[in-house]
């Protein structure tokens, strides 16, 4: 199908971008890698009568060391992600969660800041961000902001992104160290998400110091298991610990009924994936 | 708009929409209809081309984000007349039967063996999950791509 | 020429399609551009039954590059009947079927509108500028509610929603013993129902058609399977003399039943191309297709076994459901005939009972999909027997030892009637365990039973035969089938020796190029590389009945034989004349004719140039050596195999994966096994996938939910395992090629192999079923004994 017709613009500054977007209003939609959108687009259940093409910002491509964090460019495309060694090493989390993002073609397109936008309580990189305790840097015409991922995601495909505002730069703080483990559920490879958990732990000398649990497609936004985290702190990290903390893993979700499960069987396999995550991360570690 | 797209070692410049597909643009003004288009959502891999060397779906490509760069499509890989190593091995492996899929299973393998050489089977299953075929069960493409990379391998 | 020396029927010739597929130098339809030529673009119905109240195609004519916007107002005089070839009793109900809607809606995704514009984006602008209004009439979903007493109508004028009931019945027949009486004295009896899920073709390449008027007569290209019988309705349904139709399937990029089919777009495009004088295209996006090209399956079963407690089935009986959707399209009607005479499979049952009854549905029309009617029908036996053996306490392969019919026994007429010619399933069976490690893999799954571990492990029994190379033009006729079965083939001895074969069966994946030019090279005693395959246009093959039903080898190869025969008749006469003897004194071997006892040869090229330039022929003789034939079998053909299966359930997710697979099949004699292998493995794709990942789903209005690859789960490569696959070869006797077709065995016999793996893993858990697809989400639920 063909997308219905619109103007195009390839801005190569931000404030230019945000000067097209604010001039477009509603009708107006930034595009950056197009995976998610262009397929909305061909199926016509979007049509703005503006493109943004956010692709010439050069200034939001790439991962960057920025002392006790790592700050990446909406831009970086989830290819560059995976195969950055800062990523590798310090943000050990998004990297794996970011192997099962779609397919390769599609990690060759699309970005960091797309997946984040768009939002998609499914999207693998929701859970991981917030998990990982990152800041979203955002320009608009208000100037910039820095928004908590904990305050970024506020509704199904909806973020706290104002009018006009484009997300430029999501802040990593380091875990290095920490053992990771991004486990994903779904019926087919290509598929999305049904239930996915995002874990991160440290542990020093068999004991879990810090834990940092996270749950995708378990309501509208992605869910910090806040009661995993709290059960597993302080903890001798072994199977029976893991197992009760696992257990409050489904605490404070609201997951939906759809196509693929229903809420009942989500919240089932929040409990076992998490362990299996937890799990992982601490041989991890 | 006016955009000046390289496919397959050939400069076009040409007035396009900016709501046209690059496949669209391949095929409706380019006539290079080796490149095919198999669903609405990206999901079959059968638009597959390179976009500066790397693997991308083409119908998730808008033809003005082409602009000023160089595609390959399936029918920039034969050298004159000689088979690319990785076209070889799907005919010598019965990768392919009805052949709708193929043109995008190529290009994706050739990508995959560009980032990994020798890919096991798990690789090769991974490397393409983007890429659907409705007719071979994929063990047989399985099968080619890793005699591809023999094949490569051997003239490296 | 020279002579072939190794036979090339048998070899894993490369394919010659290949070249073409592999370089992008293809011909799809979508590929072809006419000069002057129009798009067309079709609005669907979103709502699945409804009146239409008015089209306001008033704005959409107004935009730029709209030649055309057309209503079934507009095409209700021209537009006839889409046709049904299969009316499977004298009474069955038949609404008419328009090709687009003029005053009624039935399925979402029945077209209301069409548009002709200058480019596809028009086209597309424009749908979205017309405006209709529906009035809502209630949706009928359900299939057992459909037939309930008081059941909304999806055609309230035929009264009813069923448009038929089919019967067989071995007493009646004549074939075997009363079913009925045997449940009643039934040791042992095993009742089940099965739901075969609604699937989708989802053949890779869209649908597509262009339309050439022409001046004089047109010209249609089509992504069709059957090219012949596309003419021959078309012609019927929209009154265009059939020798002013060609119509030409170019590269089609597969089909699996799904393009066996006279669609609505076809008969649109022809009627609008007709309108206006000039080319026009439609082509489909991926959803248009899955909304309105035919599924398949869909089906309610229930199967009930009598035997007595050392595992003799005594009695067979089934009741199916088999939802048509909306309209009956081609052969709707037919698709669980087809499976009728299969439930008794590769067992010596001695009384068998069928009805079938046929209900519409406001659902997109069922039809041909890979196997059509057999799959189901093979899931159905084999299911049970899996159940019957867990019930009696003895291994499901033993059970089937117990019933099936020995290879000693062939020929073999079984209860339902049917005549099996050849077969060896305790050869297959052996050769089937034995790669698959079966007693190693039970031990296994004892082990990891007794040790309560979290993965369990099932084994999958499927031994399966069904009835191809359809088929019979007898049969299909007592049968009610609207067309014969025969399949035809043309050769062309060109004067330098060089071959043309045409065929009447149309490929789109099969590789019958390469497959027939094997056939023809040992016949002719030709290269293989001389023979040119010709197909897929009724211009040049003007006689056939396309590619279904896995026939084209074993029909459409016989005919391919039969004709080289003729050839080589023709050959020995005029080389006899001329080296002065006998035509019984000739011999032919190798592309060369001797005379028997001396020195004295020709070559067939000679021969050719000789029956060309005809200077010197015997009188009464014709110029040139070409030959047709035409083959109409007198039985079907019986591939059968033994599919083993080993599937690994996480019990605590649900989550299956298939560890290992072995299949060991006897399609009889092989032409080219690497194609064999091939067909093998893309069947056991389609038949996994409708075990574990397909479904069409829709909402309770009626909508189709399914209705992208994104929604809609075909497996890729990550979700299939590797297949070990073998043969074990009984020649048919039904063909003089001795081959029994290998199109649809995999997808035949894989569905019950799996679903059986899984049920096997989880029966010491308490589960009995779980419903297709075999999702993690069912088998969790089957697992904790909800509904699954
Ligand atoms: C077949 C398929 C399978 C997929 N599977 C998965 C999967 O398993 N898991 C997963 O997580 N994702 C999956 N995706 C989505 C994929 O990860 C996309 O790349 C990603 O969601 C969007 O990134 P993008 O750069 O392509 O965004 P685009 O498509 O360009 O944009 C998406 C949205 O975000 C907005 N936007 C983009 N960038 C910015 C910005 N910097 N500031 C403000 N707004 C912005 C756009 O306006 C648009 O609304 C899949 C996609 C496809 C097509
Ligand atoms: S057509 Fe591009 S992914 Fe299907
Ligand atoms: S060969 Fe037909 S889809 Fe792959």
């Amino acid at each position: 199908m063909i997308p219905a017709a619109f103007d195009y613009t390839a801005p190569s500054t931000v404030d230019e971008a945000v000067r097209a977007l604010v001039a477009g209003g509603e009708d107006a939609k930034a595009i950056a890698g197009g995976q998610s959108l262009l397929p909305v687009l061909r199926l016509r259940l979007a049509a703005p009568t503006l493109v943004v093409d956010l692709s010439r910002l050069t200034e939001l491509a790439g991962v960057h060391d920025d002392g006790d964090s790592l700050l990446i460019g909406a831009l970086t495309t989830h290819h560059e992600v995976q195969r950055d060694p800062h990523v590798r090493e310090h943000a050990a989390l998004l990297r794996l969660a970011t192997d099962t993002v779609a397919d390769p073609q599609i990690r060759h397109r699309g970005t960091l800041g797309g997946a984040l936008a768009h939002a998609d309580p499914a999207g693998d990189l929701l859970a991981p961000v917030l998990a990982l305790d990152a800041v979203l840097r955002c320009t608009g015409p208000a100037g910039t902001r820095e928004v908590p991922a904990a305050e970024f995601f506020t509704d199904y495909f909806t973020t706290a992104l104002e009018p006009g505002e484009l997300l430029t730069h999501v802040r990593v703080p380091k875990l290095t160290g920490w053992g990771a483990r991004y486990e994903k559920f779904s019926r087919v490879a290509q598929a999305w998400s049904i239930v996915a958990v995002a874990a991160a732990v440290k542990v020093v000398d068999g004991v879990v110091e810090q834990a940092r649990v996270a749950l995708t497609n378990m309501g509208p936004t992605p869910v910090r298991a806040r009661g995993v985290e709290e059960a597993l702190t302080g903890e001798p990290a072994t199977a029976e610990a893991i197992r009760a903390a696992a257990a409050r893993a489904a605490e404070g979700t609201d997951p939906v009924t759809d196509g693929n499960a229903d809420a009942e069987y989500r919240t089932h396999l929040a409990r076992v994936l998490t362990e299996r995550a937890v799990t992982a991360a601490v041989s991890d570690a | 708009m006016r955009i000046t797209v390289t496919v397959d070692g050939v400069n076009y410049s040409d007035e396009v929409e900016p709501r046209t597909l690059l496949v669209h643009h391949l095929r409706d003004r380019l006539g290079k209809t080796g490149t095919v288009v198999g669903c609405d959502t990206s999901n079959c891999g059968a638009c597959t081309v390179h976009l500066d060397g790397r693997s991308v779906k083409s119908c998730s490509v808008l033809a003005v984000q082409a602009d000023g760069r160089a595609v390959t499509t399936v029918e920039g890989l034969a050298d004159g007349g000689e088979l690319h190593p990785v076209q070889q091995a799907f005919h010598e492996n019965h990768a392919l039967q009805c052949g709708f899929c193929t043109p995008g299973m190529i290009m994706q393998a050739i990508d995959l063996l560009a980032e990994d050489p020798d890919p096991d089977e798990d690789a090769v299953r991974h490397g393409l999950e983007g890429n659907l075929c409705r007719c071979t069960g994929y063990q047989n493409i399985v099968h080619a791509v890793r005699d591809a990379a023999r094949r490569l391998g051997g003239t490296r | 020429m020279t002579a072939a020396v190794e036979p090339e029927v048998g070899r894993a010739r490369r394919r010659k399609e290949d070249a073409r597929l592999i370089t992008g130098a293809t011909r799809w339809t979508d590929n072809i551009r006419l000069p002057g030529m129009l798009h067309l673009a079709v609005l669907r119905s979103p709502v699945a039954h409804a009146r239409i109240t008015s089209v306001d195609t008033t704005e959409a004519v107004r935009l730029p590059g709209v030649l055309e916007v057309l209503t079934g107002a507009d095409l209700a005089a021209e537009q006839g009947s889409l046709p049904c070839a299969w009316p499977i009793t004298e009474d069955m109900l038949a609404p008419p079927a328009p090709s687009i809607a003029v005053d009624e809606v039935n399925f979402a995704g029945e077209v209301v509108a069409a548009v002709v514009a200058r480019t596809p984006e028009e086209a597309q602008d424009a749908l979205a500028a017309i405006d209709v209004d529906y009035e809502d009439l209630p949706v009928v979903l359900d299939l057992t509610a459909a037939v309930a007493d008081g059941a909304d109508l999806v055609h309230p004028d035929l009264g009813t929603n069923k448009s038929a009931t089919w019967v067989f019945d071995s007493a009646e027949a004549g074939t075997g013993g009363d079913a009925t009486a045997a449940i009643a004295e039934a040791e042992v009896v095993v009742e089940r129902t099965f739901r075969q899920q609604r699937l989708i073709p989802a053949f890779m390449e869209p649908r597509s058609v262009v339309v050439d008027p022409g001046p004089d007569s047109a010209t249609l290209w089509s992504a069709t399977q059957v090219p012949h019988i596309l003419r021959w309705m078309l012609s019927a349904v929209l009154g265009i003399p059939e020798h002013k139709l060609r119509v030409i399937a170019p590269d089609v990029g597969g089909g699996f039943g799904g393009k066996l089919q006279v669609t609505p777009e076809e008969v649109l495009t022809l009627l609008v191309a007709r309108r206006l004088g000039k080319p026009v295209k439609w082509t489909e996006s991926r959803t248009e297709s899955m909304l309105s090209g035919h599924h398949g399956r869909d089906q309610l079963q229930r199967i009930t076994v009598a035997a007595r407690r050392d595992g003799t089935v005594t009695g067979l009986k089934v009741d199916l459901l088999a939802d048509m959707g909306a309209y009956l399209r081609l052969i709707t009607p037919g698709v669980p005939i087809l499976g009728a005479f299969m439930y008794n499979a590769i067992y010596k049952f001695p009384a068998y009972r069928f009805t079938c009854t046929n209900v519409f549905t406001n659902k997109v029309p069922t039809d041909a999909y890979r196997g059509a009617g057999r799959p189901e029908a093979t899931f159905a036996i084999e299911r049970i027997m899996d159940e019957l053996a867990a019930e009696l306490g003895v291994d499901p392969l033993e059970l089937r030892r117990r019933n099936w019919i020995r290879h000693d026994e062939f020929p073999f007429t079984t209860v339902a009637g049917l005549t099996y010619d050849t077969g060896d399933y305790e050869a297959a069976t052996a050769r089937a365990v034995e790669l698959f490690g079966y007693d190693e893999l039970r031990a296994e799954q004892a082990r990891r039973r007794a040790d309560h571990d979290t993965v369990q492990l099932g084994i999958g029994v499927s031994t399966y035969t069904e009835m191809c190379g359809l088929a019979p033009s007898r049969v299909l006729g007592a049968l009610r089938y609207g067309a014969g079965g025969w399949e035809h083939a043309a050769i062309r001895v060109l004067p330098t020796g060089k071959v043309e074969l045409i065929t009447g069966t149309s490929p789109h994946g099969q590789g019958h190029v390469t497959a027939w030019s094997q056939i023809v090279a040992d016949r002719l005693g030709v290269p293989f590389e001389d023979v040119e395959v010709l197909h897929g246009d009724t211009r040049v093959a003007h006689r056939g009945m396309d590619s279904y039903g896995s026939r084209s080898l074993a029909v459409g190869g016989t005919a391919v034989v039969l004709a080289a025969d003729k050839v080589l008749a023709k050959a020995r006469t005029v080389a006899a004349h001329l080296m002065e003897c006998s035509p019984d004194d000739v011999e032919f071997t190798a592309g060369t004719f001797a005379v028997r006892g001396t020195a004295t040869s020709m070559s067939l090229g000679e021969v050719v140039v000789a029956a060309h330039v005809a200077h010197n022929l015997p009188d009464g003789v014709e110029p040139g050596l070409d030959a047709e034939a035409t083959f109409d079998p007198d039985n079907f053909s019986y591939p059968h195999g033994t599919h083993l299966c080993a599937v690994e359930v996480d019990t605590e997710t649900g989550r299956v994966v298939i560890r290992s697979y072995v299949c060991v099949d006897d399609v009889g004699k092989v032409v080219n096994p690497m194609i064999v292998e091939g067909q093998v493995h893309g069947g056991l794709a389609q038949g996994i996938a409708q075990a574990l990942f397909e479904e069409a789903v829709h909402d309770e209005g009626g909508t189709l939910t399914t209705a992208t690859l994104a929604d809609y789960l075909l497996p890729s490569a990550v979700d299939l395992p590797w297949f070990t696959t073998d043969r074990t070869e009984t020649p048919a006797d039904t063909n003089p090629l001795g081959v029994k077709g290998v199109g649809e065995a995999g997808t035949i016999a894989s569905t019950p192999a799996v679903v059986n793996a899984v049920v096997d893993a989880l029966r010491h858990l308490g589960v009995r079923d779980v419903e297709m697809p075999c999702t993690p989400m069912r088998v969790w639920k089957a697992l904790r004994g909800g509904a699954a």
